[in-house]
């Protein structure tokens, strides 16, 4: 195709719409200035196509293209990594369309458009993200197809699309399955590569957790061998926070070794726990954990720790024993860590702590004394409380008496150390919800919560929720029926819409299969399921399973390809059914006997059709060695050679 | 394979390449062993993206990345196998290719035939610098017309000819290399401006003939290669008009005998050729009875439009003894 030949209309159109269904859904994620560019863009493509105004002139796009690249340096600051890359594809997509006409700018434009799709991916791989890429590549193929066809209408373009991507499906399918997976990253990842997470930091300050508590975004999965545990024993440990400054707590060094520091014992509830990517190392499993878990590391401070960052979606077999006890030995140096206060500040909190420890009570007497403060003390449950000034604790625990559970946790454990006891804050997951679907725990980021740990000589760290003091409900039934009334709450949790959460239940244990079994198809899953067909996985195996299925594919398409042409010549097939139906009569035709002999042969045994055999070996012979009849008048010639009765 | 015979082969290999080609019987079936199918720019760039998208999604464990990757591939592929699947048992028939001056280009006719009950969208054929485009409907045949330059009289066989296709997406170009057999008659280019018929033998008036001379002007006509500059309509021409030649009422009717051997000495075979050429349109033109003497061969007395094309075809095949 000559390269100077402008796309047909239908094409461009179809190649507008690919980029649209591509461009558009970055839009959650681009800078809003470079939406209204893209939008822009796309609209004047548009209105150009249906001769509204006119293309723009090439120096313009060239000068959108490096004004926008000078924005995206300047808004992301620099354009090494996949946000700014990302942004700077949709502005190049756009302009391509506007830039030319030619097959060869459509290419290219098609080509962008692929990338952009991949781009998609790093933000968002859901079942609906998954079909609109499939919609994109459908309308990419169709603007590729339509180039060669010019004058093709859009619907046979669109078949002859949706055709060859079906034919692309299985080969998707083989390869998906079999191509050998390999853990990435292959080189070293932008610094920006996993910062769309979120979740629990290794920090906390009043509303770090409330401002998570109002995510549904789901924080793991957790399928148990057997019944769950209830849900007041459902603490899910992550970051253990030490260092308090005053206003914020913060996690301390910790050394993690391959066995825990206790001795697990009691009841053992056996869990696999399927991590959302936090890009952190701690893997928020039940208290306590089992000793005996393979490649995972145990921290003296109770947390489970996966070797690398959690980047991708992960599957971990876990085993917890809630009841055992743990740090019955502690070492003096986490002991005088888990004492520390600053020297200033919160003068009503420590005046309070010293009435709890008045009349020389023991470490147990302190600890009830300060949870029957909270519990009779009109403490509400909310999500958002006043914000606090610089003595946050007494403000908290006198003037406003509303919080929510990191500062319930601070405050108690605040007191605990004004007091002498050595206490901490651990900050995790709390509760979870069943999906009666398919009976796996979900935990969402609404489920964030905090509480205290005390040290008591004897008996080791002793877990204590404050929250559960002021708000019973929200470790008995979880977030939605604890807080205030008229706050706002994630919408699944309010009562009136019980309808949508058993939708919402269908759909999630649907997306926990594909996030099992697509987006979590990875190096394990590959070795398990082909285990499961007894092959083994190393690279050789593998090769030899993609190439053989593949070829046996590309067998079947060949065999598509041939077949079309056995079937294809409709008249030699009406031709042959005469013959067979004149061999079961006892008259087969001779290999020398040409159409008009055999047919005299014919009229002499059935006399009463004569006429009609002869016509009909004639009509053949003309069409077969004449002229070309249109398909019509072959399918008349083979429905008169059914309609003839041999008797 | 040692150096100096790689060597020896490379020339052995290209003139087996460039041999001439024989042509084949008619029709020709295009089986799966003739159609060679390789990827095209386009297709490599295609490949080069995927290969950047299979990377970049091992590297940020894209699942969905790589399901996007091997699902194109599968596109790619399929495209290759439907590419192979456009030309497969097409039928190329060789029809006709009428005769022209040297100079002119030869219209050379295939007839296409596809009996598939899919269409055949997309399809190219080119010999030499000719290239036309066509579509084949479902079950239907056409015409391809490839025009060639015919440089040199006598037969201008069409040679190698390339059927090509990049259907479905432009990512693979499947093409199978064609020897129609069909050739075209090159006559030698008619003299411009030559000079007058040689005398004729007229019917009593006995005295020198000037077929379309300067007797009376009865009437124009459409003007045709071989017409002399001087009887061309110019203020016709001037209007805006097509070309026309004057015709004039001649000495009509004359024997005009072309001989080879009469012409002057001075003249090379090719431009003798041309002369009489130019004299076979204006004899026949001017509506006289003509002969043509060349050596070792003579074309008796005649005239009319087979007459002309035979004593043309004399002066075409004039040296070619063999390819008669």
């Amino acid at each position: 195709m000559p390269p100077n030949v402008e796309v047909s209309r239908r094409t461009a159109f179809c190649l507008l719409a690919a980029a649209s269904v591509t461009v558009l859904p970055h839009a959650g994620h681009l800078p809003p200035w470079l939406v209204a560019l893209c939008v822009l863009l796309l609209g004047w493509r548009g209105a150009q196509l249906l001769d509204r105004v006119k293309g723009l002139p090439r120096w313009l796009v060239l000068g959108v293209a490096l004004a926008a690249a000078l924005a995206i340096k300047i808004d992301f600051g620099h354009f090494f990594g996949k946000d700014p890359g990302v942004a700077l594809l949709a502005v190049l997509l756009c302009l391509k369309l506007l830039e030319g006409g030619s097959p060869r700018d459509a290419r290219v434009a098609v080509l962008l458009s692929f990338f952009l799709q991949l781009g998609l991916f790093f933000y968002d791989q859901t079942m609906g993200v998954a079909a609109l890429a499939l919609a994109g590549t459908l309308l990419a193929v169709t603007a590729l197809f339509g180039l060669h066809q010019p004058r093709a209408p859009l619907p046979g373009l669109l078949r002859g699309a949706a055709t060859l991507v079906l034919q692309g499906l299985p080969f998707m399918l083989v390869l998906f399955v079999f191509f050998p997976r390999i853990e990435g990253p292959l080189w070293g990842l932008p610094a920006d590569a996993h910062s769309a997470v979120s979740g629990l930091s290794d920090t906390m300050e009043p509303g770090s957790i409330s401002e998570l508590s109002l995510s549904d975004a789901i924080a793991f999965r957790a399928a148990f061998a057997g019944e769950p545990p209830p849900n007041a024993l459902r603490y899910w440990r992550g970051p253990v926070l030490t260092e308090f400054d005053g206003r914020t707590w913060r996690a301390v060094r910790t050394t993690s070794t391959a066995a825990p520091a206790y001795q697990p014992g009691g009841p053992v509830y056996a869990y696999s726990l399927t991590l959302e990517a936090h890009n952190r190392r701690w893997l928020l499993a039940l208290d306590y954990p089992d000793a005996g878990l393979d490649d995972l590391l145990y921290a003296d401070d109770f947390q489970l720790l996966a070797a690398r960052p959690v980047r991708a979606r992960a599957r971990f077999d876990l085993r917890s024993r809630p009841h055992t006890p743990v740090g019955m030995e502690e070492s003096a140096a986490v002991l005088a860590a888990v004492r520390r206060l600053p020297a200033q500040g919160n003068p009503r909190a420590r005046a309070l702590a010293a009435r709890l420890a008045a009349d020389g009570a023991d470490a147990g007497t302190i600890v009830s004394r300060a949870f029957d403060h909270f519990a009779s003390g009109n403490y509400t449950y909310t999500l958002t409380p006043t914000l606090l000034g610089a003595h946050s604790v007494d403000e908290f625990l006198f003037d406003t008496l509303e919080g929510f559970c990191e500062h319930y946790a601070s405050a108690f454990v605040f007191l605990m150390r004004a007091a002498g006891l050595p206490a901490r804050v651990v900050t995790g997951y709390q509760g979870g919800q069943v999906n009666p679907i398919d009976d796996t725990v979900v935990v969402r980021q609404s489920d964030a919560h905090a509480w205290a740990e005390v040290w008591i000589d004897g008996q080791g760290w002793r877990r204590v929720d404050p929250t559960a003091a002021a708000a019973p409900q929200r470790i008995e039934r979880g977030l939605g029926e604890s807080i205030r009334a008229g706050d706002p709450r994630p919408l699944l949790m309010r009562p009136e819409f019980s309808w949508l959460r058993e939708f919402r239940h269908r759909w999630e244990a649907v997306s926990n299969h594909w996030n099992l079994w697509v987006l979590g198809y990875n190096e394990d899953r590959q070795r398990d399921l082909l285990a499961r067909l007894g092959l083994e996985t190393d690279w050789r195996t593998l090769t030899l399973a993609t190439g053989a299925a593949a070829g046996l594919l590309m067998l079947a398409l060949l065999g598509w390809a041939f077949h079309q042409r056995r079937s294809a010549d409709p008249l030699d097939q009406a031709w042959q059914a005469f013959c067979r139906r004149a061999a079961r009569h006892g008259l087969p035709r001779h290999a020398w006997e040409g159409p008009l002999d055999f047919a005299t042969r014919l009229a002499d045994r059935f006399p009463a059709h004569a006429g009609e055999l002869r016509r009909i070996a004639s009509d053949y012979a003309r069409m077969r060695y004449r002229a070309a009849d249109g398909p019509a008048a072959v399918r008349e010639l083979s429905q008169r050679i059914r309609r003839i009765d041999f008797t | 394979m040692d150096a100096p015979q790689a060597a020896a082969f490379l020339p052995r290999f290209l003139r087996w390449n460039r041999r001439a080609p024989q042509p084949e019987a008619s029709p020709i079936q295009l089986f799966q062993r003739r159609i060679y199918v390789l990827p095209s720019g386009a297709g490599l760039a295609y490949a080069a993206a995927l290969l950047t998208l299979l990377l970049a999604s091992i590297n940020y464990n894209l699942s969905l990345g790589y399901a996007l990757t091997f699902l194109l591939g599968g596109v790619g592929v399929a495209s290759l196998v439907q590419a192979f699947r456009n030309l497969l048992h097409l039928e190329i028939r060789p029809a006709h290719c009428a005769p022209v001056f040297q100079g002119e280009s030869a219209a050379f006719v295939l007839r296409l035939e596809n009996r598939r009950d899919t269409p055949r969208p997309a399809l190219s054929l080119r010999a030499g610098n000719g290239e036309t485009l066509l579509e084949l409907p479902a079950a239907s045949a056409a015409d391809a017309v490839l025009n060639l330059p015919a440089t040199r009289r006598g037969w201008l066989p069409i040679g190698r000819v390339t059927l090509e296709t990049r259907f479905p997406l432009g990512l693979v170009r499947a093409w199978s290399i064609l020897h129609p057999d069909l050739r075209g008659l090159v006559y030698p280019a008619p003299e411009n401006d030559p000079p007058p018929l040689p005398a004729g033998t007229g019917d009593g008036h006995g005295r020198l003939a000037r077929a379309t001379g300067d007797g009376d002007f009865t009437g124009l006509r459409a003007h045709q290669r071989g017409d002399s500059p001087r009887h061309i309509a110019w203020k016709a021409l001037a209007r805006g008009g097509p070309v026309l030649t004057k015709q004039f009422a001649g000495q009509a009717g004359e024997h005009v005998e072309l001989d080879w051997h009469a012409l002057p000495g001075a003249l090379d075979d090719e431009a003798r050729l041309s002369r009489l050429a130019a004299w076979l349109l204006a004899a026949e033109n001017g509506g006289h009875t003509y002969a043509l003497r060349l050596p070792g061969t003579t074309l008796p007395y005649g005239h009319g439009p087979a007459h002309l094309r035979d004593a043309l075809r004399l002066l075409a095949l004039h040296g070619h003894a063999a390819e008669r």
